[in-house]
């Protein structure tokens, strides 16, 4: 591989080199460059690639992994659990319906405290039966006490696997660590991406050292207990304060891997938002389609913005009522539904943020790409000409608009 | 023609059928471009593919980062790759004013411009499948559809996909497959007919 290599005094950036990968392969890369101690999963589209590509790192022996493919997603998650509550640095990939499975178990990973990093690969969830992407599986564990970072494109999914390994295992968090790309639109689309080399990627996540291990008999420790009226509410205001603790943590490995490659990320990402009149709320890979759409409009003399939220939990509140808190009106677009809730998950999160910081723009709910729905550039021109029109009137509060939807 | 470090964003849709190769041309395009150093996004349109059923792909190459990450709905080129699928797939949906149709077919670009009723594209023909069984011996016409392809719009040029080809079917593929892979993408380079515009036939570079 061509590497270059710039060293300085004071920042030590590492080139990468380009590759043609889609994102699940790209990701099944950066588990092998973070050097796992166990991978436990179960294959189901689209997460499939991540299995197969990682098993075959696997079985040439370019990872020293113990690869474990379980019978269902519980399992999985399950082996994870064990393994890490021994010690181990451990990973694990599912979708939609896999996750769906897993859920009671993530419950247990977190509050066990264990640093488990999966790959997730949005799928929408049945019935009607559908593999293809939306966030309908995400939304369904943002309480399960799991940090949750979205990605944009198939690097960011890499960035983000990479860096997901320092934010769980960092001492101040030990928690788990969802890593979420699109379904099939990050999974299997190919693109140019950047890798790092081994060495780099390998002097970043370190070694993880765990603080306990049910195997070290020297030290024998109980790992999940019966936990009654006694002391089980200690414990979830612990995970509460370590969930605030991984804010910091989020933003600090992502500096650090900013100044390793370049790529800077943050909790948020705000686009052309300087003098934005109106705006909209996004996560996962529609973030790219609206930056063209925000062009579009910048060039029609609209002063339009976005903002991509890339970490979801925990929610940075007070970074989007710094960024959304002056602008005129703002769109929130959810791909999941809350049937009966007070609104959609994302619409909910972000607008009870604003409002309980006293800094609520006009906001509308809009809903998009449900079960792989095309999210076409038109949908998108849509909802800032509805943006536009709803500030001018000034109306009341007003329906979710349901973008690309037969009616 | 358009230079490729001229080009801004050429947005194809691949047409085919579950077995041609569709997402493997699409996926050797996108790495072609990698070697000359573009932006690129190649995609299937996401289900489950099942063999012979009619199956989509779309591939992006820019010089510039692309952001967008819908599915190509206003293509530049459109690429056929089984001439079976006229009239009973809309396979002209979207396609810009200018844009390039390339069909795997024995017809003359004037034959086709009358069965796909496509007055304002150019049309190349190539007859990939007559190539692919002559030289791999089964009807795998995604190789020599990447030498119509360039031979109507050179996005990349002909040694980054040669290289491509040799490189990235080596993996699966016995010497000799690969070999008649690239003579297949030569031949068909040589043998495309383009049509710029009605009637008006290119020579054949060669």
């Amino acid at each position: 591989m061509a590497l270059v290599t710039r060293h300085s005094r004071l920042v030590k950036e590492v080139r990468g080199t380009p590759v043609a990968l889609d994102g699940a392969t790209l990701v099944a890369y950066a588990m092998r460059q973070v050097r796992p101690d166990v991978v436990a999963a179960y294959p189901i589209t689209p997460q499939t690639v991540i299995t197969e590509a990682f098993s075959e790192f696997v079985a040439n022996g370019e990872v020293e992994t113990e690869f474990i493919q379980t019978e269902s997603e519980h399992a999985a998650l399950s082996a994870c659990i064990g393994a890490s509550a021994a010690g181990g640095r451990v990973q694990t990939a599912t979708s939609g319906p896999g996750l769906a499975l897993m859920w009671e178990v993530m419950y247990v990973a977190s509050g066990n405290r264990l640093p488990i990093v999966m790959h997730l690969c949005a799928r929408a969830l049945s019935a009607p039966l559908n593999i293809l992407c939306d966030h309908s599986d995400v939304m369904g564990i943002r309480d399960a006490g799991w940090v949750i970072l979205l990605a944009e494109t198939a690097q960011e999914a890499y960035d983000n696997a990479i860096q997901a390994v320092r934010i769980a295992e960092h001492p101040e968090v030990m928690l788990p660590v969802a890593s979420v790309m699109d379904g099939f639109i990050t999974t299997h689309g190919v693109e140019r991406s950047e890798v790092l080399p081994d060495e780099a990627v390998a002097e970043f996540v370190g070694t993880y050292r765990a603080p306990y291990s049910i195997l070290d008999v020297a030290h024998p420790v109980t790992v999940g207990p019966l936990d009654f009226h006694d002391f089980y509410f200690e414990h979830k205001r612990q995970q509460i304060e370590a969930m605030e603790r991984a804010r910091e943590v989020v933003c600090q490995v992502a500096e650090e891997y900013g100044t390793l490659t370049g790529r800077c990320y943050g909790a948020v990402e705000p686009y052309r938002m300087e003098d934005a009149e109106v705006a909209t709320l996004v996560i996962g890979s529609v973030a790219g389609t609206l930056r063209t759409v925000v062009d579009d409009l910048r060039r029609q003399g609209i002063r339009a913005g976005m903002v991509k939220l890339r970490c979801f939990r925990p929610f940075p509140g007070r970074e989007l009522a710094a960024l959304l808190g002056g602008v005129g009106v703002v769109g929130i677009l959810d791909r999941s539904i809350s049937p009966g809730g007070a609104g959609h998950p994302l619409f909910t999160e972000v607008s009870s943020a604003l409002c309980q910081r006293g800094c609520a723009p006009r906001m509308r709910s809009f809903v998009y790409g449900l079960g792989g729905r095309t999210p076409a550039p038109a949908q998108f021109r849509q909802a800032y000409g509805d943006l536009l029109a709803d500030r001018q009137l000034g109306a009341e509060a007003s329906a979710p608009v349901y973008l690309g939807l037969r009616e | 023609m358009v230079a490729t470090s001229a080009l801004k964003l050429a947005e194809i849709r691949w047409h085919g059928r579950g077995g041609q190769g569709v997402v493997t041309a699409s996926n050797l395009l996108a790495q072609a471009a990698l070697e000359d150093g573009a932006y690129f996004q190649s995609f299937p349109e996401f289900g489950a593919e099942r063999s012979g059923a009619p199956i989509i792909a779309y591939t992006r190459i820019s010089h510039e980062v692309i952001h967008i990450r819908s599915q190509v709905l206003e293509p530049t080129i459109v690429v056929i790759l089984d001439a079976t699928l006229i009239g009973r797939v809309d396979l002209l949906a979207g396609l810009q004013e200018g844009g390039a149709i390339i069909v795997n077919t024995p017809l003359s670009p004037e034959e086709m411009r009358d069965r796909l009723d496509a007055r304002a594209f150019v049309l190349c023909t190539v007859d990939s499948t007559g190539i692919a069984q002559k030289l791999l011996g089964r009807n795998i016409p995604n190789v020599p559809m990447l030498g119509g392809l360039l031979k109507a719009r050179p996005l990349v040029p002909q040694e980054a996909v040669l290289s491509t080809i040799q490189h990235r079917l080596s993996a699966r593929l016995r010497g000799e497959v690969v070999r008649a892979n690239v003579e297949a993408f030569r031949r068909a380079y040589a043998e495309a007919r383009v049509g710029l515009l009605e009637g008006n036939i290119c020579e054949a570079e060669t």
